[in-house]
């Protein structure tokens, strides 16, 4: 335990990242265009460097009079959304070098939302909480456009952009009438308010109403989800292999720790609303993929699936549950970073494909990209032995034990009704006719990444012990 | 008749519900959506403030500026991103921005 005048070193990770990405981007200003290259590799490796710095050392504790906390949750939290983020930098360069818009500017944006994703994930303050929300939140609006000059990454930087300020709007809303009413905005003067009677009060309900659904938003969950299948299909793909990752983690690690933490009293209050969110979310995410052609739509729909199954392990509200939620993003961050990458290499004499019925006859062409897009696949549906399988049971474990039965039975059955289109694209690269074969990718990143994963999402059944100690450990803090 | 903090955050909310209305029900003009972003937020600073009175605690009045030091950012980056879009589609009309759907 860190106390005292030392806290701020708490907040070494948070620093380094803020001042290496400041610095670069000096060295990217004064050299311009040509350094491009270097800031993009530096940041990956700054990136890289701060989850080293998370664990070297270890401490626990609370810095800046409590704004800001550590303990193994963030942690371990702070330590995927750097792995994804860094791991996203890296896949981006074909791309943007295909379309001309590769500028330095982008990898540093992509760091700066870290920094927010990682200041929110620490927020142990409704202000500290909205700061590093927004600060996650802009960037993120600037890269989603970053494509300037294609109408739809454009496009889909301005619904993001209107539906995220809404959302913030609304988080920020319930925040004011909590604080008014609780007569704090640290959250455990929150904690302390509402078990001193608050509870009751209909100012507080609305508030939690009003913060859940800006939450909600931020990790796309029905019924606030409206945004997601444009976002993710107008925006650059390596911007979409971001977005289905880091900030997803980041915000879902937000809403468990203000639901888990100052919001514990009025369990049975937001336990109907996440499981009412996580039921449609499922469904949705099963349902309306169904008839998707653009493979980057489907994958937004299944990341709503994904978000669904994390809020029913939210929802048990056990340390079971916690546990099965980081469980369940470390394997969800490794299958989609895998899918991304192989999205990434679908080319067609040079341009860029992302159709589903472009992968026809794939197994043909380039057996081992076939072959670890249907490992992906597979893994997603949840099919035994690979490690998609392992996170839907821990949170079904978790759901049941809960006594969530039908929310757990509805989660089952809406993955049956998932599996059907990603076995539909194993399907179509297995036995559909090929029209016309996509372009082989010189060994790079991405196919790197791909191979990574892929290797990652088989062999994790041999050993699923490791992580499922980390994910306990990680839980263990939030249930002194 | 004094006027309480119930006044206070009756105007707050009224104007809360204008902005998010005005989101919602406008069919005409982007810009017209991030005047009404910032409503919202001008709603969220007026509960804020008066709860920070209310109560004597300063906090409300700290957490009023960040808001307001946010906005303005937004503002800037909603506007930088609006005009890329204008540069691409040559209009900003909401019922025009409609190239992904399904």
């Amino acid at each position: 335990m860190v106390v005292g005048l030392e806290s701020w070193t708490l907040a070494r990770p948070e620093l380094f990242l803020a001042a290496a990405t400041l610095l670069l981007l000096i060295y990217g200003v004064v050299r311009g265009e040509v350094a491009t290259p270097f800031v993009s590799v530096a940041t990956s490796i700054v990136l890289l460097a701060t989850a080293v710095l998370l664990f070297a050392p270890y401490r626990e504790g609370t810095a800046f009079a409590s704004l800001f906390i550590v303990d193994r949750l963030t942690t371990t939290m702070k330590a995927l959304v750097l792995v994804g983020a860094a791991v996203a930098v890296l896949m981006s360069r074909a791309y943007f070098e295909q379309v001309k818009a590769w500028r330095f500017e982008y990898p540093l944006l992509v760091a700066l939302a870290t920094l927010g994703m990682m200041l929110m994930i620490s927020a142990n303050d409704l202000m500290a909480l909205y700061v590093g929300l927004e600060l996650q939140s802009l960037a993120l609006y600037v890269i989603a456009a970053f494509q300037r000059d294609s109408l739809r990454s454009t496009e889909a930087g301005v619904k993001y952009f209107v539906l995220g300020s809404v959302a913030s709007g609304m988080l920020l809303f319930g925040a004011s009438l909590i604080y008014g009413f609780c007569g704090g905005t640290a959250f455990v003067q929150i904690s302390r308010a509402l078990l001193d009677g608050k509870a009751a009060e209909f100012g507080v309900i609305v508030g939690l109403v009003f913060v859940v659904a800006g939450l909600a938003f931020k990790v796309s969950a029905v019924p606030f989800h409206m945004w997601t299948p444009d976002v993710y299909e107008g925006a650059p793909t390596p911007v979409t292999a971001l977005f289905a990752v880091a900030p997803k983690i980041a915000a879902i690690s937000l809403m468990v720790s203000v639901l888990m933490g100052p919001f514990k009293p009025l369990f049975l209050q937001w336990q109907q609303i996440i499981v009412a969110a996580s039921v449609l979310s499922m469904a949705l995410g099963a349902f309306a993929a169904l008839r998707q052609q653009n493979i980057k739509r489907l994958m937004a729909y299944s990341s709503i699936g994904n978000v669904g199954y994390v809020l029913l392990g939210l929802a048990s509200g056990s340390e079971k549950g916690i546990q099965a939620i980081v469980f369940y993003l470390a394997i969800y961050l490794a299958m989609t970073l895998g899918v991304f990458a192989t999205i990434l290499m679908m080319k067609r004499r040079g341009t860029m494909v992302e159709n589903v019925s472009d992968l026809a006859g794939l197994a043909k062409s380039q057996p081992m990209m076939a072959f670890a897009m249907l490992l992906f696949m597979f893994s997603m549906a949840g099919i035994p032995p690979l490690a998609g399988f392992w996170g839907k049971l821990y949170i079904f474990i978790a759901a049941v034990e809960a006594k969530l039965f039908i929310p757990a039975v509805l989660g089952v059955l809406a993955s049956v009704v998932a599996s059907y289109y990603y076995l539909r694209i194993v399907k179509v690269m297995y036995f559909d006719e090929e029209t016309e074969t996509l372009d082989r990718t010189p060994f790079g990143v991405n196919r790197a990444v791909a191979f990574a994963a892929a290797v990652l999402v088989t062999v994790f059944s041999l050993a699923p012990q490791p992580l499922s100690l980390i994910a306990a450990a990680a839980a263990k803090g939030l249930f002194p | 008749m004094t006027i309480g903090l119930g006044h206070y955050l009756t105007v707050a909310s009224v104007l809360f519900t204008l902005g998010i209305l005005g989101i919602f029900l406008n069919r005409k003009n982007v810009i017209v959506i991030l005047m009404c972003v910032e409503l919202m937020l001008l709603a969220v600073n007026i509960n804020l403030v008066a709860f920070s009175i209310f109560e004597g605690n300063v906090v409300g009045q700290v957490f009023a500026m960040l808001v307001l030091t946010v906005a303005a950012a937004e503002a800037a980056i909603g506007l930088a991103i609006l005009v890329v879009y204008f540069r691409n589609r040559g209009t900003i009309a909401v019922e025009d921005i409609n190239t992904m759907k399904g």
